[in-house]
C-alpha cells in the first residue's frame, strides 16, 4: 500500500502543477471544450446534407458520438500521455524508468493525469445526454445495461490502444506518427455509424481494432436496431471480451518494446 | 562587391536554406513512411462516411459528385503534411523562450526566411513521397478522380505552393506573438484547432451552413487546404482558378507582412540577458 501513496503524491503534485496557473489552466480547458465542440460540427455539417446516414438519424449518432467521445476523452486523460513516450525514447530520459524498482508502465501512466481533457469529456456527456433524450428507447433497462457496459470496456479499449500504441514506440521513434492511425484514427472511427464502411474497414475497426465496439454496437442495442452485415447489435454484450482481446495486444506489444528497448548508452 | 553579385549571393543563400529543409526531411523516411500510412487510414475512414452521405443526401450536396469529392477526400489527405495547420516541430516561439532569437536576428537573412524556408524544403520532401502514393490509393479504390486537361495541374502546383508557404507563415506569426505572451500553447491550440476546421479538412468548407462559410471566407484558413485542393481536382477551372490563386496569393502577402512587422517590434521588444 505504500507504492499507493507514492503514487497519490505524484498524481497529486501533478494536478497542483495543472491548474496553479489558472489563466493557463483555464485556455487548456477551453481549448479541450473546442477540440470537442468543433467535432460534434464536422457531424453537425454532414447532418445538414442528409437525414439519416449508416441507418442513423442525427439523434442515433449523437448517441455513437458521445460513448466513442466519453471513452477515447477518459482514456486520454489517464494514459494519453504515453504519447511522450517516443521523446523520453529519443533523449533517454527512459533509462531512468527502467533503474525504478516499479513496473514501467505503471510509472509512466501515474506519471501524470491531463486534466483539460475534462471539458472535452463534458461534450461527450453532454452529446450522449442529448441522444438518449432524442431517441425513443425501446428498453430502457437493456439500454442503461448496455451504456454502463460500453463506458467501462469502451474506456478500457482506448486505454488498451494507447498503450499497444506506446509499445510499438519502442521500434518506431521516428515514425511515431504511425500508431496515430489507431489510437486518433480509432477515435474517428469509433464516432462514425459503422454500418457506412466497406468490409475492410468493418474489419479493421471492427474486430482488430474493436473501435465499433464503443459507440456504434451499444447505439445498436440502444435503439433496438439490427444492425448491418458482419456487425449485428448482440455483439454489443461482448464487449468485454472486446476489451480483453484489446488488453491483452497491448500486453504483448508493451512487453515485447520493453524488452527490445537497447539503453541510450552512456 | 556589385549590387549584382550580392543579389545573386543573397538567392543562393536562400536557395540553400530551402534544400537544408529538404535534406532534413529526407533523413526521416520512416516519418515520413509513417504520416502516409496515417494520412492513407483517415482517407479511407473520411471516404467511406463522405460517400454515405454523398448516397443519402436530401440536397445538392454543394455540386460534388463521386469524383470530385474522391478528389477532395484523397488530394487533401495528400497535401497534409505539407501544408501547416498545427505547431510545426521546431518553431520560432521556443527559440523566443530560451533566448535563442538573438542569434537569429544577427543572421544575414530576416527571420521569416530562416524559420520559413527550411520549412518549404521539408514541406517540399513530403510532397512527393505523402503526397504522390496517397493519390494513387484514391485512384485504385475510389476511381479516377484527377482532371483530365492540364490546367488544374498547372494552376495547382502554383497553389499547392502558394498554400505551403502561407500556412506556415501563419503559424509563424502565431509563434512570433511569444515575444508578448509568456505561453503561446493556448493561442495554438485554438489556431490548431479552428484552422483545421475551417481549412475543410474534415467537410469541404462548401458543405458548411452559409453563415459559417461567410465566416470562414474571413479567415486565411480555407486558402490554406480547400483552395489547392479545389484547384487540384478541377472542381474549379479556368478564370475562378486564377482567382482562387490570387486570393490566396492576397493572403499570403498579408501574412508576409505581418510576420515581419511583429519581426521588427519583437526586436525592439526584446531584451537579452547575460554576457
Amino acid at each position: 500500500m505504500a507504492d499507493l501513496t507514492a503514487y497519490r503524491a505524484v498524481l497529486a503534485s501533478r494536478v497542483r502543477a495543472q491548474t496553479t496557473y489558472r489563466l493557463s489552466f483555464g485556455l487548456d480547458l477551453l481549448g479541450a471544450l473546442l477540440v470537442g465542440l468543433v467535432e460534434l460540427a464536422e457531424t453537425w455539417v454532414v447532418f445538414s446534407q442528409v437525414d439519416v446516414l449508416g441507418g442513423l438519424d442525427f439523434g442515433g449518432v449523437l448517441l455513437v458520438f458521445g460513448l466513442a467521445n466519453i471513452c477515447f476523452s477518459v482514456a486520454d486523460l489517464l494514459v494519453g500521455h504515453l504519447d511522450r513516450l517516443p521523446r523520453y525514447i529519443r533523449e533517454g530520459t527512459i533509462d531512468v524508468f527502467y533503474l525504478r524498482p516499479q513496473p514501467l508502465l505503471a510509472q509512466l501512466v501515474t506519471s501524470e493525469i491531463s486534466l483539460r481533457r475534462l471539458t472535452r469529456i463534458g461534450v461527450g456527456v453532454a452529446a450522449l445526454v442529448a441522444g438518449l433524450v432524442a431517441n425513443e428507447i425501446p428498453d430502457p433497462l437493456r439500454a442503461a445495461a448496455v451504456v454502463g457496459l460500453a463506458l467501462v470496456f469502451g474506456t478500457l479499449i482506448f486505454c488498451a490502444l494507447f498503450v499497444s500504441a506506446a509499445g510499438c514506440q519502442f521500434w518506431l521513434v521516428n515514425g511515431a506518427e504511425f500508431t496515430n492511425a489507431f489510437t486518433y484514427g480509432g477515435s474517428y472511427a469509433a464516432s462514425q455509424p459503422t454500418s457506412v464502411f466497406g468490409t475492410g474497414l468493418k474489419i479493421t475497426f471492427g474486430f482488430v481494432v474493436p473501435a465499433a465496439f464503443v459507440g456504434y454496437l451499444p447505439t445498436l442495442v440502444v435503439l433496438g436496431q439490427p444492425g448491418p452485415a458482419l456487425l449485428p447489435a448482440w455483439l454489443a454484450w461482448f464487449l468485454p471480451v472486446a476489451a480483453l482481446w484489446s488488453c491483452l495486444l497491448a500486453g504483448l506489444l508493451w512487453r515485447a518494446g520493453v524488452r527490445h528497448y537497447q539503453g541510450a548508452g552512456g | 562587391m556589385s549590387p549584382v553579385t550580392e543579389s545573386r549571393l543573397r538567392a543562393g543563400l536562400l536557395w540553400s536554406l530551402v534544400r537544408a529543409g529538404f535534406a532534413e526531411q529526407a533523413h526521416y523516411r520512416l516519418a515520413v513512411a509513417a504520416g502516409l500510412f496515417t494520412n492513407v487510414v483517415f482517407g479511407f475512414i473520411r471516404a467511406a462516411v463522405l460517400f454515405a452521405a454523398l448516397d443519402a443526401s436530401t440536397t445538392a450536396f454543394a455540386g460534388y459528385d463521386r469524383d470530385t469529392l474522391g478528389g477532395y477526400v484523397w488530394i487533401s489527405q495528400a497535401l497534409l503534411g505539407a501544408i501547416t495547420l498545427m505547431a510545426p516541430i521546431s518553431s520560432v516561439e521556443e527559440r523566443i523562450k530560451n533566448g535563442d532569437i538573438a542569434v537569429d536576428y544577427l543572421r544575414p537573412v530576416p527571420l521569416v526566411a530562416a524559420f520559413a524556408l527550411p520549412a518549404v524544403g521539408r514541406a517540399a520532401y513530403t510532397l512527393l513521397p505523402r503526397g504522390v502514393p496517397a493519390v494513387v490509393v484514391g485512384l485504385l479504390t475510389t476511381g479516377w478522380f484527377l482532371p483530365p486537361t492540364p490546367g488544374p495541374y498547372l494552376v495547382g502546383v502554383l497553389s499547392v505552393a502558394v498554400a505551403v508557404v502561407a500556412s506556415y507563415l501563419g503559424v509563424h506569426c502565431i509563434g512570433l506573438l511569444g515575444f508578448w505572451v509568456v505561453d503561446t500553447r493556448g493561442i495554438k491550440a485554438f489556431y490548431g484547432i479552428l484552422g483545421t476546421f475551417l481549412a475543410g479538412l474534415f467537410v469541404p468548407v462548401d458543405l458548411f451552413p452559409g453563415w459559417l462559410r461567410t465566416l470562414a471566407g474571413f479567415t486565411p484558413f480555407p486558402t490554406f487546404l480547400q483552395y489547392p485542393v479545389d484547384v487540384l481536382s478541377g472542381r474549379v477551372l479556368g478564370a475562378a482558378a486564377w482567382q482562387h490563386l490570387g486570393v490566396q496569393l492576397a493572403w499570403g502577402l498579408a501574412l508576409l507582412a505581418l510576420a515581419l512587422l511583429l519581426e521588427r517590434l519583437g526586436r525592439r521588444h526584446l531584451e537579452v540577458q547575460g554576457g
